[in-house]
C-alpha cells in the first residue's frame, strides 16, 4: 500500500511539469507586458528596463523555465509582482478560505445527494423520485454565476436576510457554499440513484434478505455499499474541481479565496502568482484523485487486494489475484 | 403420520412486464412433510425459483405478486403474517440456498460476516460468539474456519456454494428450500455438494425442498418428486412412482432426454418444440403442443389430477377416462 502511494505521488512529478510548462508558456506568450500593468501608466521605458532587469524578464524562454523549476523544487515560487511577497505566502493565505467553503459545499451536497438519491432508488417513479430527477436537472444546467447572482438578489436584496459579500461570520458562507454545491448535489443524487437502482436487484441483496435482515439494514449495509463506489468518484472529482473552479463564486460573492487570487493574477499579468497558484491547485487535485483510490481500496476488498503484495494471495487462492 | 410442514394450495403468482403478464406459477398444490425430501423438476422457465420465493415471501414486487393460494408453514398462513413475522421466519424457521452462488454474496462482506450475520439476527449472542458460530459453520461445510475473514472473491465457485450453504443452515432451519444447488458447479463438486446438503439433512432433520433440472440429482436425494410445466404440476408421487412408473407424456419425455447406460440407445431424445409463452398460455394442456400422444380435447380444456394409484397423481386427459 505505501509502496503504491510512494509510487502515485513520484508520478505527479512528470503531471507537475508539464502543468507548470503549459502555464508558464501561456504567460510567457500572452500579450502585454507585465511592467506596464504592475508600474502604471507614469512609469518610464527605464523604470520598465530595470523592473524587467530586476525580475529576469528578458532572459530567454528556456532559461527562465528552467530557472522557475529550479526554484519551484527548492520551494521557492517567486515574489508576486503586485504585492512584493513570495507567491507561497500569498497562496497559503487564501487557501484555507476555499478549503473551507469547497469542503462546507462538498459535505452539504454529499449528504443530502446520497439521502436524496437513495430514497428515489428505493421508492423508484415515487412523488419523491420524480420531484429530485426535475430538480437535479435543473441544478446541473444553471449556470453557477447566474444562480449565485439571483440568489444574493433573493436574499440579500429582497428579503435582506443573508449578507452578498465578504467572509465575516457563518451567515456569510450560506450563499456562496450553497451555490458551490449545486452541480456535486444534483450529480450526486443521480449517481447515488442509478447505482442503488443497480444495486438492489442484485442477488446478494435477496440473499440479506433471505436471512430475515430488516428492509433498512438491507438497503444500507448490503446494497449502499456496493453502490457506493461511483459515488465517490463523482463527490471526490466534483471536490477536486471545486477547489480549482471557484473563481467564478469567489468573484461574484467577493471572497479573497485562490480561484479569485488567480484571476485577479492574470488580469493584471502576474506571472508568477498565476503560476504557483496553478500548481497548487493542480498538485491539490492530484492529491484528491490518490485519496478518491485510496478510498476505493478502504471500501472494495477486491480493489484492496489488488494492492497487497500478490504474494499472500496466491498462495491462498491459487488464481484470480491480479497483481498489479 | 408425521407432521404437515409445507403446504402449499392452489398458488398463483404473475409478473407484469410492461403490457403482458407473465403468469408463472399457475394453481401448484404441495405438500411436505417433517423429514421429508422433495424433488421439484421442470425446465427452465418453468417457475420453480418462483415458486420456492413465493414460500420466502420474497418475489420482487413489482414486477412480481402472488394473485392466488395460501402457503402454509406448520399450519400457519404465511401469506397472513406481517412483515415482521416473516423475517423471524426466514433464515431461521424457512431457509433458502439460491442458485447461483456467483452472486448470492455479498462481494464487500467477508464470508464469515455474512454467516455470523443470520446468526446474530436470530440468536441473542455476541459478536464474537456468532463469529465463532460462523467459523465453525464453515467447518461443517468442509472449508477451513481460519478463512472467515476472507472475501468471496477469495473462493471458487463451489465454496461460494458451500458458503451460501452454511448462511442457509447457520440456524438449524426446519425446511431448507435448495434452488438448484448443484447447477453451477462442476461434476465432482455437485456429488459432494450433494452428499454435504444429505449429510446435514440428517444431522439436523431438517424437511428439503430440492429445486432442480435433472432427475439424477433427484433420484439421489429425494422421496417424493413433483414435476412441474408452464407453472403446473403435471405429475406428482414418490421416487419410486416417478421412476418405476412415469405417466404424464412430459414425465416421460424427461426421461427420454437423459441416456440411458442399460439400453442401446445412441441418441437422446430431447422433447421438441418448446415451453409455451408463459404470457400466452393456451387454454387447454400447456404441454399439448409438444405431446406425441395429443388430441383436439387438450387443447380445449385442462385436465383434472387422477391419481392413478395411492399419492400418484396425474394431469393428463389420458387417465381422466376420456378417448383422444
Ligand atoms: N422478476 C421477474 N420479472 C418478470 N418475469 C419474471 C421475473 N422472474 C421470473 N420471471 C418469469 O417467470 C417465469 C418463471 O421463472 P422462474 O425463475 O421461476 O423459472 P425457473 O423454473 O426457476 O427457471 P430456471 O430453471 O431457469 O431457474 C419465467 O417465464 C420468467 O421469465
Ligand atoms: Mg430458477
Amino acid at each position: 500500500m505505501l509502496r503504491y502511494i510512494f509510487k502515485r505521488i513520484l508520478m505527479m512529478i512528470p503531471v507537475m511539469i508539464g502543468v507548470t510548462l503549459i502555464t508558464f508558456s501561456m504567460m510567457y506568450f500572452s500579450p502585454g507586458e507585465p511592467a506596464d500593468y504592475i508600474l502604471g501608466e507614469l512609469a518610464t521605458e527605464e523604470d520598465k528596463a530595470l523592473f524587467n532587469e530586476q525580475n529576469g524578464l528578458n532572459r530567454p524562454f528556456l532559461v527562465r523555465f528552467v530557472n522557475y523549476i529550479v526554484d519551484a523544487v527548492q520551494g521557492d515560487f517567486g515574489i508576486s509582482y503586485s504585492t512584493r511577497q513570495p507567491v507561497i505566502n500569498e497562496i497559503l493565505a487564501s487557501f484555507p478560505t476555499t478549503m473551507k467553503l469547497s469542503l462546507y459545499a462538498e459535505i452539504f451536497a454529499v449528504v443530502l445527494g446520497i439521502t436524496l438519491g437513495v430514497i428515489s432508488a428505493v421508492k423508484q417513479y415515487s412523488f419523491i423520485d420524480n420531484f429530485t430527477r426535475i430538480l437535479a436537472m435543473i441544478g446541473v444546467s444553471l449556470p453557477s454565476f447566474w444562480e449565485g447572482l439571483m440568489l444574493i438578489i433573493l436574499f440579500s436584496v429582497v428579503l435582506g436576510w443573508l449578507p452578498p459579500s465578504g467572509l465575516t461570520s457563518w451567515k456569510h458562507y450560506i450563499l456562496p457554499a450553497f451555490t458551490l454545491s449545486t452541480w456535486g448535489l444534483a450529480a450526486c443524487m443521480r449517481m447515488t440513484r442509478s447505482s442503488m437502482l443497480e444495486a438492489i436487484r442484485e442477488d446478494y441483496v435477496r440473499t440479506a434478505r433471505a436471512k430475515g435482515q430488516t428492509e433498512f439494514v438491507v438497503i444500507m449495509k448490503h446494497a449502499f455499499r456496493n453502490a457506493v463506489l461511483p459515488i465517490i468518484t463523482v463527490a471526490g472529482t466534483d471536490f477536486a474541481k471545486l477547489l480549482g473552479g471557484a473563481a467564478v463564486i469567489e468573484t461574484v460573492f467577493s471572497i479573497n479565496g485562490i480561484g479569485k487570487l488567480i484571476v485577479d493574477a492574470i488580469n493584471t499579468k502576474n506571472a508568477p502568482l498565476v503560476q504557483g497558484g496553478i500548481l497548487f491547485v493542480a498538485v491539490a487535485m492530484s492529491l484528491i484523485n490518490l485519496l478518491i483510490d485510496l478510498v476505493y481500496a478502504f471500501v472494495d476488498p477486491r480493489i484492496r487486494s489488488q494492492y497487497s503484495s500478490g504474494k499472500r494471495l496466491k498462495s491462498k487462492s491459487g488464481k484470480k489475484a491480479t497483481v498489479s | 403420520m408425521s407432521e404437515k410442514i409445507l403446504e402449499i394450495k392452489d398458488l398463483f403468482v404473475q409478473y407484469t412486464a410492461g403490457k403482458d403478464i407473465v403468469r408463472a406459477v399457475n394453481g401448484i398444490s404441495l405438500t411436505l412433510e417433517q423429514g421429508e425430501s422433495l424433488g421439484l423438476v421442470g425446465e427452465t422457465g418453468a417457475g420453480k425459483t418462483t415458486t420456492a420465493l413465493s414460500i420466502m415471501r420474497l418475489i420482487p414486487h413489482p414486477p412480481g405478486k402472488i394473485t392466488g393460494g395460501e402457503i402454509r408453514y406448520r399450519g400457519e398462513n404465511l401469506m397472513e403474517k406481517s412483515e415482521a413475522e416473516m423475517r423471524k421466519i426466514r433464515g431461521h424457521e424457512i431457509s433458502m440456498i439460491f442458485q447461483d452462488p456467483m452472486t448470492a454474496l455479498n462481494p464487500m462482506l467477508s464470508v464469515g460476516d455474512q454467516i455470523a450475520e443470520v446468526v446474530r439476527l436470530h440468536q441473542k449472542i455476541s459478536r464474537a460468539d456468532a463469529m465463532r458460530k460462523a467459523c465453525e459453520m464453515m467447518e461443517i461445510v468442509g472449508i477451513e474456519g481460519g478463512r472467515a475473514n476472507e472475501y468471496p472473491h477469495q473462493f471458487s465457485g463451489g465454496m461460494k456454494q458451500r458458503i451460501v450453504i452454511a448462511i442457509a443452515l447457520a440456524c438449524n432451519p426446519s425446511l431448507l428450500i435448495a434452488d438448484e444447488p448443484t447447477t453451477a458447479l462442476d461434476v465432482t463438486i455437485q456429488a459432494q455438494v450433494l452428499e454435504l446438503i444429505e449429510q446435514l439433512k440428517q444431522k439436523f432433520n431438517t424437511s428439503l425442498l430440492l429445486i432442480t433440472h435433472d432427475l439424477g440429482v433427484v433420484a439421489e436425494v429425494c422421496s417424493k418428486v413433483a414435476i412441474i410445466y408452464a407453472g403446473e404440476i403435471v405429475e406428482y408421487g414418490t421416487l419410486k412412482h416417478i421412476y418405476e412408473h412415469p405417466s404424464h407424456p412430459y414425465t416421460i419425455g424427461l426421461f427420454g432426454s437423459i441416456p440411458n447406460l442399460n439400453e442401446t440407445v445412441h441418441r437422446l431424445a430431447p422433447i421438441p418444440g418448446l415451453m409455451p409463452d408463459p404470457t400466452k398460455l393456451p387454454a387447454g394442456c400447456a404441454f399439448a403442443e409438444r405431446c406425441s400422444e395429443a388430441c383436439e380435447a387438450c387443447t380445449k380444456s385442462a385436465a383434472p389430477y387422477v391419481e392413478i394409484e395411492p399419492g400418484h397423481m396425474v394431469r393428463c386427459i389420458k387417465f381422466a377416462g376420456k378417448e383422444c
